[in-house]
């Protein structure tokens, strides 16, 4: 299979008429207000590096103004970079021609926006084949293509109806099927779903993983929402102020948060229902107990052992052993680590 | 005591340039210009020659048409552009109205030389429009030149049309045109310039050339601005035309100027008021094909 990852290697964005110029101040450790005071100029990225994997969804994750939309926007080069690189396929995208961003922008990439950016002047199958429209597919082909995605996103039948009229849910799943419909083996989405309400919210993320499983595009997911983040990333990388302060498969984060930022973060998650066994069982092999997936969550866990009336049980991989996992690991990881800013903060 | 009485001579009189030196000033540019005109003059004309042939031309085509024809035909174009019963049944009695007092000639003249110079600012207008909105340099360069042309009596620049071209057709034209572009120019560049950041950005994202980006995106969402431009246009076009009597375009304007002139009351009123009808035309069709154009934002989700 083709790689479809995606690496950012030393990415700087310094926002301002001169941002180059004070490149060398920032690597040499400027902060950001530092910046801002002296010079005018906004510190964006610092030294940003992720290796986003193939055909995952990789979070980003920070407050706002913690630099994620800028940092997406460098990966189809909406944003033009101070310094660094943008790999793709072995090839920088912040190098490349207007002619070769063009196309790179319209095969390889799609996006889809926090606030929709749909063409109001434009009936949803006409925003739908915009894309494609773009690289010069025929009408045809292009209406066939947009009805086979707004289809699968659930919008049968609302073809000839202008954006306007239309709920903020059922909008962005006309820029989710706009986005689909470019067939491109990266998909971005900049807090694509935080405009929505909740259970709208929910809906459109079983959508995404639905489509997640069959189409295994490379997808950058941009939110601020933890629980969205933890349900939907592979990887997630989180953002403060710039800077790259954690990244992590999600089950590390929860763990071993890197600091009190992150601890911040996920306070209020709710761990019995989002850390999962495999992430917190032992080596050994040696105990009783019934086999466990090693992805069921601790209250899934706790629940079988419950039933099963034992404390310890083996956690499996495809059916094979791989470790085990005791009735008091079960509880005790329930509890933040100790040391965490929160836990002190209750003494 | 004044106080201009204490003041020293320099402060209380304004120190001008001489009489005679003045009077040369100004005789030398007339005369610059009228050299230029005399070299140039006949060039500049066969440049505006074809636009002549074709002012000509729809003037007398509408002048020549069978009136019932063209009551007709101006019925079905009102129809078209602004889908109003109410508006063709007004349309067709103004004109009725207007041919049975005598100035149906006139009326025709009139509308000839108001299309002919609306086409002329639409066809001018529109991408000078488009340029601006791209650059701002452009911008700035045209926008203080629109604002002389909007704001400088129209009989100043009257002199130097009449100068070049003489009187007829086309100078009437032209000067209907300096006076009537500037809002298409103004409200083309403001509609492009206003359309949503998010919307070009998503256009970028996909991957939009720069002709893409403005043909399927900037300018359909610029067009309820750009009407209202093409529509100011109009208005402006026929307040021209009893200006542009002055310097030989015919039609209803000519015979508000006799009017003036002869102090006919009723001749003046009669004109003045088959003018209004036209624009009444002109701005409800104009404004309700625009209204339509926006059909897409009036159903909003509840």
């Amino acid at each position: 299979m083709d790689d479809h990852g995606i690496e950012v290697k030393n990415l700087y964005k310094i926002f301002g008429p001169h941002g180059e110029r004070y490149l060398d101040a920032v690597k040499n450790g400027m902060s950001k207000d530092e910046l801002n005071a002296k010079h005018g100029h906004v510190l964006g990225l610092k030294d940003i590096s992720i290796n986003m994997p193939s055909a995952k969804i990789q979070v980003i994750m920070g407050l706002s103004g913690s630099g994620k939309s800028t940092m997406i926007r460098h990966i189809n080069r909406l944003i033009e970079p101070t310094a660094g690189e943008v790999l793709y396929q072995g090839e920088d995208v912040c190098k490349m021609s207007k002619a070769d961003l063009q196309e790179f922008r319209r095969h390889k990439t799609a996006m889809v926006f926090q606030k929709f950016a749909l063409l109001p002047h434009r009936t949803v199958i006409d925003n739908t084949l915009f894309g494609i429209e773009l690289q010069g597919v025929s009408r045809g082909e292009s209406e066939e293509r947009a009805k086979h995605w707004l289809k699968r996103v659930g919008l049968d039948g609302f073809e000839d109806y202008y954006p306007n009229q239309l709920s903020g849910g059922m909008q962005q799943r006309v820029g989710l099927a706009r986005a689909l419909t470019n067939d491109a083996d990266i998909l971005l989405m900049d807090e694509a779903f935080s405009a929505l309400d909740p259970l709208i919210r929910m809906d459109m993320q079983t959508i995404l993983l639905e489509l997640q499983e069959e189409l295994h595009k490379t997808i950058v997911f941009i939110t601020h929402d933890l629980d969205e983040a933890l349900r939907l990333g592979d990887r997630i990388a989180i953002l403060r102020d710039g800077i790259m302060v954690q990244q992590d498969d999600p089950q590390q984060i929860l763990l071993n948060p890197a600091d009190d930022y992150v601890s911040d973060f996920i306070k209020d998650i709710n761990r019995v229902r989002v850390l999962e066994i495999g992430s917190i069982m032992n080596k050994s092999k040696s105990v009783k107990g019934p086999k466990i997936e090693r992805n069921v969550v601790i209250e899934d866990a706790l629940q079988i052992l419950m039933n099963s009336k034992t404390t310890s049980a083996i956690v499996t991989q495809n059916d094979k052993a791989i470790g085990s996992i005791t009735l008091d690991k079960l509880i005790a990881s329930i509890a933040r680590k100790q040391g965490s800013a929160n836990e002190q903060a209750y003494k | 005591m004044a106080l201009s009485d204490s003041l020293p001579k320099v402060l209380t009189k304004f120190p001008e340039m001489g009489r005679a030196d003045l009077r040369d000033f100004k005789k030398g540019i007339d005369e610059t210009f009228r050299s230029f005109t005399r070299t140039y003059g006949e060039g500049i004309e066969d440049f505006f020659y074809p636009l002549k042939i074709f002012m000509v031309w729809f003037e007398k085509l509408l002048v020549g048409t069978p009136w019932p024809l063209m009551i007709i035909v101006l019925a079905i174009l009102v129809y078209i552009g602004s889908r109003s019963w109410g508006l063709v049944v007004g349309t067709i009695a103004s004109l009725l109205l207007i041919g049975y007092l005598g100035m149906w000639t006139d009326t025709m003249k009139t509308l000839a030389l108001v299309s002919v110079s609306t086409f002329v600012c639409i066809a001018i207008g529109i991408p000078l429009g488009i340029l601006m909105s791209k650059s701002n340099r452009v911008q700035a360069v045209i926008v203080p030149i629109l604002d002389i042309m909007q704001t400088i009596p129209a009989f100043v620049y009257l002199i130097p049309v009449l100068m070049l071209l003489g009187i007829g057709k086309v100078p009437g034209l032209i000067a209907v045109c300096i006076y009537a572009i500037p809002p298409v120019v103004r409200l083309t560049n403001l509609g492009i310039r206003l359309v949503d950041k998010d919307v070009l950005e998503a256009a970028d994202a996909f991957g939009a050339s720069p002709r893409q980006k403005m043909f399927s995106v900037q300018l359909p969402l610029a067009l309820p601005n750009l009407f209202a431009g093409v529509n100011q246009t109009i208005m402006m076009a026929l307040a021209m035309v009893v200006v542009a009597s002055l310097i030989g375009a015919q039609g209803l304007g000519s015979n508000v100027l006799k009017a003036v002139n002869n102090q006919y009351l009723t001749l003046g009123f009669m004109n003045g008021l088959a003018i209004v009808a036209i624009a009444i035309v002109f701005d409800r069709v104009s404004q309700k094909f625009g209204q339509r154009l926006q059909k897409h934002s009036e159903v909003v989700h509840g």
